[in-house]
């Protein structure tokens, strides 16, 4: 086992040092201009954090800080994931943040250190260092929820997220005690170690430990039955952090899910099994018959990743390799999906006003055929229509549950998208053969523009060049299974 | 230990108690003294488990500061009571169900458990000859150093967030300016002027 | 270690004992001849003018909010000032480090104006 200081951790110790430094700044040059230069600069660090996690991801593990902090290629690959989509959502927010007013610099830093966070929970190798990075990565997001504290949803937004964000801290906490408890270690690796001898039962005590992480965990990633916050919380945030939360923090807790499960607790699958195949069942469920009545886009999209979050979790059911290689797969076409997703809801407008109705598509592809062709690509992925990305994620996330014998939950998926795929085929209904009411806003920011092409690009044509993601994730997931 | 046992049901008791007053109190301030008495009792309860150290923060951090904040919001949400009590006793029936259903099984659960499955790896009491407080501060700072430095970039993120959302600019805040004062002197504060008599300035 | 706690009990026990017999002697041997006006609010002999429960300005809620931060910071310092010569400097270091960046944010709190009243 290697062990090294600071090092493995660069990327999250960049994020934060130039969170601290950004803070300062932004303290001292406070107005627009000086919030324009903060974001400027955090969307910089954001993108050197990325390249520094390629650079540093080893192909070993290598621990630090006394080894709660673990950096393997499973970790790495995530971090990838989640840097990406944090960097896509702060770039759509910029021209969102000037239409609406609310350039002020405490944005871009709440970014970074929940950012920093998702980084060092992704990396997390005790569950003192999982509480602590959990707390670093969800404290910026309620303070976002009600970013815009002069209308009454975006503070209701916060105020829910936080109340229902502390009860499920205190689950967490509650369950990681127990464990502690009865096993006497808060360390993944000597969970690992303890269990990994034959044929141990966990205790019992630590097993009602267990289902309270689950019931923390499954809070976080916004999962039946603990997902009632996330329709309000998305419908009032402001539609920027919306597609924050949407991308970067539900894949940051996927991780740590996949990891928790994974490494210490990996021993007992037969105890968590029919845990996630409960929720994942749930999910699937509610995200394809809960967007149905949805008129809001944004409670649309908070269904809908609920909906993603079970197929997501059909992966990790099957508990092998091949199962968290499709979640790795899926989690990361997911983030492209949603991030161009969310670019063309915020660059809907009209006459300044941001539209936020399912309605309000109508009519897209006769005024902007372009976006609207992004937007029926995006739509057609997220149904899980060949050959989008999409599709693909679907694919090895329920072929790893077919070869796990889960065939049951794999047709019930397979199902569930079926009826999900109606209300995305509305929207391409409504842009397609309804009239717009009146004209849209012509202008598409050069933000907006660089987001909506990577996404679509990655969308449509991943089918062609799939190697890179397929290869990365392949490797992160050995590293969990080794 | 029979002093301690009846001691340790004494606190526990009044800490329960004081736990359905403050969500059953009328008057949204009585909860929150009703709180600071459980805050006493759980450092009671914690003196008992031998954590000293943790019983004396919750007093100075739970009852010198988070019961003064909570008496402040409970003061400026100006809060109506009986409106928010609609509804309560519709759910209470449901929710007694719920809650006493996870009792029982966590009675289940517990009952079921032998002691003999318990501690693999063995937990670490505090060492003999050693206090509390050295105890944490051996290990808090270096051995949790991770820990500890995200515990003050947590802090620090609570300090923007704070300010992100409660501070209002109030326009240019006219400070005391002590040099400017002294400095002043009769050539710029007074000017002599000739006033002819009937006709004013 | 609890026989330390024990005198502290003991003292406990007769504070809040001493105050219930206070308590139920008033009720018990004093005339008690209660009226509305009796019972009412004093106020310098005036009518209460208002409601006691006013809205405080939310000013005071993030003076309060830093204050519990900064204690919370000084929390962390009792343990440490008292294992410090076991620790080193490595210990020295990491509650330095931990200070500097509550300085950051306090330098930010100041330059915000968070703590300015008028």
């Amino acid at each position: 086992m290697s062990t090294s200081y600071l090092f493995p951790a660069a990327p999250e110790l960049l994020l934060i040092l130039s969170g601290l430094v950004l803070l300062l700044v932004g303290s001292f040059k406070d107005h627009a201009a000086g919030a324009r230069l903060v974001s400027t600069l955090a969307l910089v660090t954001l993108a050197v954090a990325f390249f520094a996690t390629i650079i540093v991801t080893p192909g070993a593990a290598i621990y630090a800080f006394r080894e709660h902090f673990v950096l393997d290629a499973f970790a790495g690959f995530m971090k990838g994931v989640v840097f990406l989509g944090a960097l896509g959502t702060l770039l759509i927010a910029q021209p969102y943040l000037r239409q609406e007013k609310l350039e002020r610099f405490e944005y871009a830093l709440l970014v970074l250190f929940s950012t920093a966070g998702m980084g060092l929970l992704l990396s997390a190798n005790s569950f003192l260092a999982l509480y602590v990075a959990l707390e670093l990565m969800t404290l910026p997001l309620y303070v976002m929820a009600a970013f815009k504290r002069d209308t009454f949803k975006s503070t209701e937004a916060g105020l829910k997220y936080f109340v229902l964000g502390a009860l499920a801290s205190g689950m967490l906490l509650y369950g990681i005690s127990l464990v502690y408890g009865f096993t006497g270690t808060i360390s993944f690796t000597a969970l690992q170690d303890i269990y990994a001898a034959g044929d141990v039962r966990l205790p019992i005590g630590a097993l009602v430990g267990l289902v309270f992480i689950a019931a923390g965990l499954a809070f976080k990633l916004g999962a039946v039955p603990f997902h009632m916050w996330t329709p309000d919380v998305y419908e009032g945030a402001p539609t920027a952090v919306t597609a924050f939360f949407a991308a970067a923090p539900k894949i940051a807790a996927m991780g740590l899910t996949v990891r928790v499960f994974a490494e210490p607790f990996g021993a007992f699958v037969a105890d968590w099994q029919q845990i996630v195949i409960a929720v994942a069942v749930g999910s699937m469920a509610l995200g394809a018959f809960g967007a149905i009545g949805q008129t809001n886009i944004k409670r649309l999209m908070a269904y809908s990743g609920i909906g993603h979050v079970g197929y997501a979790l059909v992966g990790l059911a099957a508990g092998t390799e091949r199962g968290v290689y499709g979640v790795l797969v899926y989690m990361t076409l997911y983030l492209f999906m949603t991030v161009g997703t969310f670019a063309v809801i915020l660059t809907l407008r009209r006459r300044g006003q941001e539209l936020e109705r399912v309605q309000d598509f109508a009519g897209l592809s006769k005024e902007q055929p372009l976006l609207a062709l992004a937007a029926a690509i995006f739509m057609f992925s997220l149904a899980g229509i060949p050959p989008l990305a999409g599709f693909f994620g679907k694919l090895y996330v329920f072929l790893a549950a077919v070869d796990a014998g889960l065939i049951a939950l794999a047709v019930f998926g397979v199902l569930m998208s079926v009826v999900g795929a109606y209300y995305y085929l509305r929207i391409v209904k409504l842009m397609y053969f309804d009239a717009p009411p009146e004209p849209f806003d012509k202008t598409i920011e050069p933000e907006l523009q660089a987001v909506l092409v990577v996404t679509t690009a990655v969308t449509a044509l991943f089918i062609v060049f799939p190697g890179p993601i397929l290869g990365t994730a392949q490797v992160a997931a050995s590293a969990l299974f080794p | 230990m029979t002093v301690a046992l009846a001691v340790f049901y004494l606190l526990a008791g009044i800490t329960i108690a004081s736990g359905v007053m403050v969500i059953s109190a009328r008057n949204p301030v009585h909860s929150v003294l009703f709180m600071i008495l459980a805050f006493f009792n759980s450092a009671g309860l914690f003196v008992l488990a031998g954590a000293e150290f943790l019983a004396m923060v919750l007093i100075v951090v739970y009852v010198g500061a988070v019961a003064v904040l909570f008496l402040f919001v409970v003061m400026m949400l100006d809060i109506d009571v009986v409106a928010m009590r609609q509804g309560f006793m519709k759910y209470l029936p449901v929710g007694a169900l719920v809650g006493l259903v996870l009792l029982i099984e966590l009675f289940l659960v517990f009952g079921t458990l032998r002691i003999a499955d318990a501690p693999i790896a063995a937990s670490v009491p505090t060492p003999e000859g050693v206090t509390n407080t050295e105890a944490l501060g051996a290990v808090l700072y270096t051995e949790y150093f991770f820990a500890f430095q995200l515990a003050g970039i947590i802090l620090l993120v609570a300090i923007i967030g704070a300010i992100t959302l409660t501070l209002r600019d109030r326009g240019p805040i006219k400070r005391q300016n002590i040099s400017e004062q002294v400095h002043r002197d009769r050539t710029k504060s007074v000017r002599m002027r000739r006033v002819e008599p009937g006709r004013g300035l | 270690m609890l026989e330390a706690y024990f005198p502290i009990l003991i003292f406990l026990g007769i504070a809040i004992g001493l105050a219930c017999i206070i308590m139920i002697s008033t009720l018990i041997v004093a005339r008690q001849h209660p009226d509305s006006a009796k019972l009412s609010a004093y106020e310098c002999g005036f009518e209460a003018f208002e409601d006691a429960r006013g809205r405080f300005d939310v000013r005071f809620y993030l003076v309060a909010i830093l204050f519990i931060i900064f204690d919370l910071e000084i929390a962390f310092l009792f343990p440490w000032a008292v294992s410090l010569g076991e620790i080193g400097l490595y210990g020295w270091l990491s509650m330095m480090l931990f200070l500097g960046i509550l300085t950051v944010g306090f330098i930010y709190e100041w330059k915000k104006g968070a703590l300015e009243w008028e």
